[in-house]
Formats: C-alpha cells, structure tokens, sequence
C-alpha cells in the first residue's frame, strides 16, 4: 500500500492558493488517487498567511499536515517559505516564488523582514528551489498567474504526463483564461 | 460519478439528491458555501435570510407547508436560531427538515469555540457528525429520512476540517419528493401552553426511540482489529485517529452523536481493556460513557481547547514524534489586514487620530482593531455594538457619548444591529453609531444582503433604505459620508459626538474587492518631495511602506483611493495618472 504524501501550499491571502490546490487536486484524483485538499477560507483570505493542504495515496486519512511530514512546499511568497519549514519532511523540496511580501509588523517597522532567508535556509541543508514566479507570470500575461506558474514547476517533480495537467487546467480554469494559464504552465514547467 | 467536493458541497449535493426543495440560511464561516453550492442546482430555492433565526423559521414553514428544507448556518448562528430550534423540537416537522451547522475549531474564522452538541441535547434534536465529504452527501441525504421517520429537525454538524476539506465523493441522481399535503393540525403546530405540554412528552418519547435507533444505525460504525485498546471517536477526530492507530486499535466511530448508543458502546468496552474517547472540544462522549458505567479515558489526555491532528493523537500516546527543522523566532507574523483600498479605512483612521471608543461588530472591519489603527475596543457577537453602546453610554454618561461610537456593517446592522438601534432610539440615549455600508457581506466572501439590491442568485431584489430605516426607528439625525474622504468623515464623527441626540452616520463605499468596482492608478511618491514623516503609514495600508526611509507604494497592491495622499502634508503622494 502507498505511504500518503503530502504537499503544502502556502503563501499570502489573495494570491491564488486555492485555485492551485483545485488543479493539484484534480490531477490526482484523474491518477487515480485518493485525495483530500483542506483550507482555510474567512479571516485568513485578508492578507494573512494562507496554508492548504493537499494529501493523496492509496487510502488518505487525516486532512492536514503536521510539521516534519511534507515532501513538498510550494511557497508563494520567501518569508512564508521559512515559516512553514517545520512542516517539510526531512530530505523534502521547497518550490518558492522568490518574491516579498511585508506583513504588516514590518510595513508599520513593529519587525523587520529576515535578510538573505532562501540563502539560510540553503545554509541549513533545505533544498530549496526558488523561482522568479512574478516575472514568469507576466510574461503569461498576468501577475495572477503566479500560481499557475508554481504548479508548472512542481509538475517537473512529478510522474504525471504534462498532457494531464494541461487537461486539467482547461476544467478548472474559466475558459477566458485557459490560453493564458497553460502560458504559465509552461514557462514554470520549463523554468 | 467520481468528483472531488469540499464537504459544504457535498452537504449541498446530498440536500440536492434527498429532493431537498427550499434553503434559507445566514452566511458564516465555516457554513457559507453550503447554501452557495446548493443555489447552483436549479431545482432547489435558496435564499439569504437577513438572521439565522429567521432562515430557521423558513425552513420550518417550507418543511409545515410539506416540502423538504433546510437551514444552514456556523455554530454562533444557532444561537441566533436556538429560539425557533427548541420548540421546533416539540412541533416536529411536515416535510423533512435538516438544520446545517458548522463548528470551528481552533476558531480559525469565530469570536469563540463552542461545541454545537450542546444544543442538539438540550432541544433534543438528532445529530448526525460526517467525517469527509462522502459522508457529507450520505448524511445529509439520510438526515430527511430520520427526520420524516421521527418528526423531528435534523441537525447535520460539519466542523471546518470537514467543512473546508476536499475529498472524493460519489454523487447521484435526485430523487424528487412528492410534497406532504398540509393539513392543518393546531394540537402539532400551535406551540401555546396547553398544547406545548402534550408535545413535550412525545418528545421524551422520540428521544428513545432515537436512542434505539442509534443502536441499529449503520452510521455508528465498529471497527474490531483485535486490539486490546479501544477507541471511541467521531467527525475529523475519527480520521487523526486511523492516521495514527490504522488498524493497531478497536475503533468505534460515532456518525449519530444526539442521542448516543449506550449498547454498542457497552459491547465495544467489554471486548478492549482499555477505552479512550477522542473528541475534539467537550467532553460529550466521554460523559455519556461515564453516565452508563463505562470506564473511559478522555479530557485527562486531550484539551476541550483548539482543534486536534495526527500530532495531537500521537502525542498524547507518548507516540515518537516526526524529526522536522525548526523555523527561526524571528520570523515577523502575517496578521490579516484591511485590504489596499478598504472603504473601512479612513473611518478607522479618524476614530484612532480622535481616541474614540469604539464598540465594535463581527465583520471584515474587526480588522480596525489591529496595528497601527487599534481602533476597536469590544467586539462580541453579530449586532452587539449598537447595543453595547447604549449600555456603555447609559453607564457612564454625557462624556462618555461625546467620545464613543459603535461601527457595523450594512449586513451585520440587518442580522441584529437595527434592533439595537431601537433601543438607542426608545431608551434615549444620545449614542453615535457609524454603519460601514460596503454594499456586501464582506467576510464570509461577498454574499449579498438586504441592503445591496441583489439577491443570493444576484437577481435584482427590494434594496433597503438605510437612511429611511434609521430615521423610521427615531433617528433624526442621519448623515452620509465617503469614506475615503477624510475630511468629511472626521467632521462628520465631531459633529455627531457633539450633538445631544442620537444619530447615525453611514459609511458608504462599495468593498473594494466587487467585481463592478472600478479602481484607479495606483499612486507613487514624490522621493524628492517625501520627507519621511511616516504620517501615511499611520493607515496600516499594506500597499504603503517605508523604504530608504522614504515611503514607497506596491503598486501590484493600490487601487489609487487617495486616502494617504489627504493625509501628506508635503504634496508628495501623486497620482499615477501624471
């Protein structure tokens, strides 16, 4: 019987997460996996930190994940990548999108945000693969795209044919910007 | 067929396919979608009710009138609905009727953390508990055949675990239900004493016979492996404890948690040594076992406090625990913020620079309590600032009410707000309460309302006055504002504190975040002209921050409200149209 895995995606309210896990679900459910998907909606969609869980397997029980059990993060955003770090499994991947977000501690000076974080994270033995997400996304043609850039990237690490993923995308994304989003899938995938 | 559902769209696929026909309920966090779900199949009227209470009684007029209902709201929208609930209990039901309720656990979205359980005992109203969302569906479709079979409401409890939580489901074909004819039956309906005394014993009766079916109901399940501990669980609980314990334990999951089986229970403990019930918040399970001379583990090794998980479990089993790395402690929180553009801002920021008290409500806008604004001194439940306040102000007098105000959102003041505001008006008192109409529920992720012109299928709706409201209740001074004119809004707030009357300012700006809201450029700063004074930064605005100690705009963030360029003294915040 298969271990279930798990994959976490956090970042910044507001910036898509939910639409990625939708799409990660999905895939796997089409591989024929069990799979359960859990977030967060309400107080933490205003800018907060966001956190869903993505978990599949043979047969998957709980729906969340606990620190030192993701084999995956795909992180948004740098300063939420080391906040979540506790939650990758040893030997895991961080997939980040190397772009800042200043929580608001930082915006009214009460904390400064962390200098050099991917580096002391990399110091610490964390493999990290980070990746310009935003500019990528842009050149798909919206920053919105950030997460479907980030999927694009996880999707190197997977044994899921790239064919799959783009029919997925075409269910779960409004037709007007499937072009767009397979765009982004793409430059992220090929990164 | 296969798909992936959260569990408040699988509820709704099983309302769906039990030939459920009506729907009223409040939005609430974990609840809301539920009702969204549900309104996308055409067969089944939903509805925003303005209150919990009032979707509570559609539902049991739509169920009286024959047809399949339901209700659906978060654990503090029973409260609101605990009225019509009890006695709904003694009427019992026509057509079938299932009351939704959501838990939250951990409060990830709440004002407090209570366990709906309590209420299903204490109106004595079934409860069924899924743990995913196949069991969503399955439950919500079998809680209007116990309801029909037992004359009486249902109620499904979800928690946001479940709630919130994709997993895979097999859906099926909806079963239409002919409507029960309506007949009317005073003894049944009429909840007046004489009456009321006659149903009360039936209700002790139902409750046994409830009792034995739970015995027999399959949702009540025995996992036996063999083992010599014995588990006794139910909802999310049940799946952190197969993470763990897979097959290594005896397992009895409870799907009926009102009224709970004592036989099954009984034979469960005989056949273990040692019994542990894991249930997250209140020790309901746990009591009942005791109550029937069962000798059970249960709060001396889980807290009533926050949600459970795999960790939680393993823990308290002395379990060893995953190696992981730990975060550095310098990492800067990410509290949720008012959004770049939030209508709500200005308001805030004119009640923080003029120290007003200020009571506040549940909403977006609690957002106004946090750094750098900290303009909100109470918030409790949904309505409470407007009643507060007269309380506050009845208290401590004149000074107090030139210096004090209540804030509340245009659908919050429709839930529970405008009877408050009556009060303030009957019970004279010269208070000052500012509704923060952004034309939206906002919160719960824009559901529409009585006040914004639209209903829940976005079809134009009658649209309350808010001013003619006001003013009808015996308000007479009601005065209008733009939030994102400072000016006004800071006269506005002095001029109302100051008169001996009270009166009502209304803060009106669509959310920033509808989709028919149009924004402007976003704003730059002036380096040469910006002097570093950080006066803007006293918005909490999180497009604006210091950098080269000089203030810089995200412009991937502002929408160009032009509230902080009001604010500098030195012209150094342009437009980004120049």
């Amino acid at each position: 019987m298969m271990e279930t895995k798990s994959i976490m995606i956090v970042g910044v309210g507001g910036q898509g997460s939910l639409l990625a896990s939708k799409l990660l679900g999905k895939v796997l459910m089409n591989e024929g996996y069990d799979v359960k998907v859990s977030e967060v909606h309400g107080m933490s969609q205003r800018g907060g930190s966001v956190v869903t869980y993505v978990r599949f397997g043979d047969k998957v029980y709980s729906p969340i994940i606990e620190q030192g059990e993701a084999e995956y993060i795909i992180s948004f955003e740098k300063l939420e990548a080391a906040r979540w770090t506790p939650f990758l499994k040893k030997g895991g991947t961080i997939i980040v999108n190397s772009q800042q977000i200043d929580p608001m501690p930082v915006i009214t000076e009460a904390a400064t945000y962390p200098a050099n974080i991917l580096e002391e994270l990399k110091e610490k033995g964390v493999k990290i693969d980070d990746i310009d997400a935003l500019s990528l996304a842009n050149q798909a043609g919206s920053t919105k795209a950030v997460n479907i850039v980030l999927m694009g990237r996880l999707a190197k690490y997977f044994h899921v044919d790239y064919d799959k993923w783009i029919k997925a995308i075409e269910q779960c994304v409004n037709e007007k910007f499937v072009e767009m989003n397979k765009k982004a899938f793409e430059l992220g995938y090929n990164y | 067929m296969k798909e992936i559902m959260i569990g408040n769209g699988a509820v709704a696929r099983g309302l769906y396919e039990a030939g459920c026909d009506i729907i009223s309920s409040y939005p609430g966090t974990p609840s809301t979608e539920i009702t969204e779900f549900a309104a996308k199949y055409e067969d089944i009227y939903c509805e925003w009710a303005p209150n919990e209470k009032v979707a509570m009684e559609v539902a049991f007029g739509a169920s009286l009138a024959g047809k399949r209902s339901c209700c659906a709201m978060k654990h503090v929208g029973l409260n609101v609905a605990a009225d019509p609930l009890y006695t709904l209990s003694y009427t019992g039901v026509n057509g079938g009727m299932v009351i939704c309720v959501a838990d939250d656990p951990g409060m990830h979205s709440s004002q407090n953390e209570q366990d709906s359980r309590h209420h299903a005992i204490a109106s004595k109203v079934p409860m069924l508990e899924p743990a995913d969302s196949a069991e969503s569906l399955l439950f919500a479709k079998e809680a209007f055949e116990i309801s029909e079979k037992f004359d009486t409401p249902v109620i499904l409890r979800m928690c946001t675990r479940i709630a919130h939580s994709q997993s895979i489901v097999e859906t099926g074909e909806r079963k239409e239900i002919a409507a029960k004819p309506y007949e009317k039956n005073p003894s049944k309906f009429i909840m007046m004493p004489g009456n009321a005394k006659k149903r009360h014993p039936f209700v002790e009766e139902r409750t046994k016979r409830l009792s034995e079916f739970s015995e027999d109901c399959v949702f009540n399940k025995v996992e036996e492996n063999g083992a010599e501990l014995g588990i006794i669980t139910s909802g999310t609980s049940y799946q952190y404890v197969k993470e763990v314990f897979g097959d290594k334990a005896n397992i009895l999951k409870l799907g009926m948690v009102n009224p709970l089986p004592v036989e099954i229970i009984k034979d469960f403990a005989s056949k273990v040594k040692r019994v542990v019930v894991i249930e997250e918040l209140d020790s309901i399970i746990e009591t009942h076992c005791r109550n029937i001379g069962i000798e059970v583990e249960g709060k001396e090794l889980f807290s009533c406090v926050g949600e459970f998980s795999q960790r939680t479990i393993a823990e308290a089993f002395g379990f060893e625990a995953k190696e992981f790395d730990k975060a550095d402690s310098d990492i800067p929180i990410r509290p949720p913020v008012l959004c770049a553009g939030c209508p709500h801002r200005g308001i805030f920021y004119c009640l923080s620079k003029n120290k007003i008290t200020v009571h506040g409500d549940i909403g977006c806008y609690t957002l106004g309590a946090q750094a750098p604004l900290t303009a909100m001194d109470s918030t409790l439940c949904m309505g409470a600032s407007v009643s507060g306040i007269h309380g506050f102000n009845k208290a401590l007098g004149k000074e107090s009410e030139q210096k004090t105000v209540a804030v509340i959102g245009d659908s919050t003041f429709i839930h529970s707000g405008i009877t408050g505001l009556i009060n303030i008006a009957y019970n004279a008192t010269n208070s000052t309460v500012i509704i923060l109409d952004n034309s939206i529920t906002g919160m719960t992720g824009h559901q529409q309302n009585p006040t914004t012109g639209y209903n829940l299928k976005g079809d134009p709706a009658s649209k309350i006055d808010l001013e003619t409201l006001c003013r009808a209740v015996g308000i007479n001074r009601v005065t209008v504002v733009d939030p994102y004119n400072l000016k006004e809004c800071e006269e506005a707030i002095k001029r109302e504190l100051a008169v001996e009357e009270p009166s009502v300012i209304i803060s009106r700006r669509p959310c920033v975040l509808l989709k028919y809201v149009k924004t402007k450029a976003p704003l730059t700063v002036n380096a040469d002209k910006c002097k570093g004074c950080k006066k803007c930064m006293k918005l909490g605005c999180p497009a604006i921050r210091i950098q080269n100690k000089k203030a810089n705009i995200d412009t991937t963030l502002c929408v160009g409200c032009d509230v902080c360029s009001q604010l500098c003294s030195f012209d150094a915040i342009e437009s980004g149209d120049c």
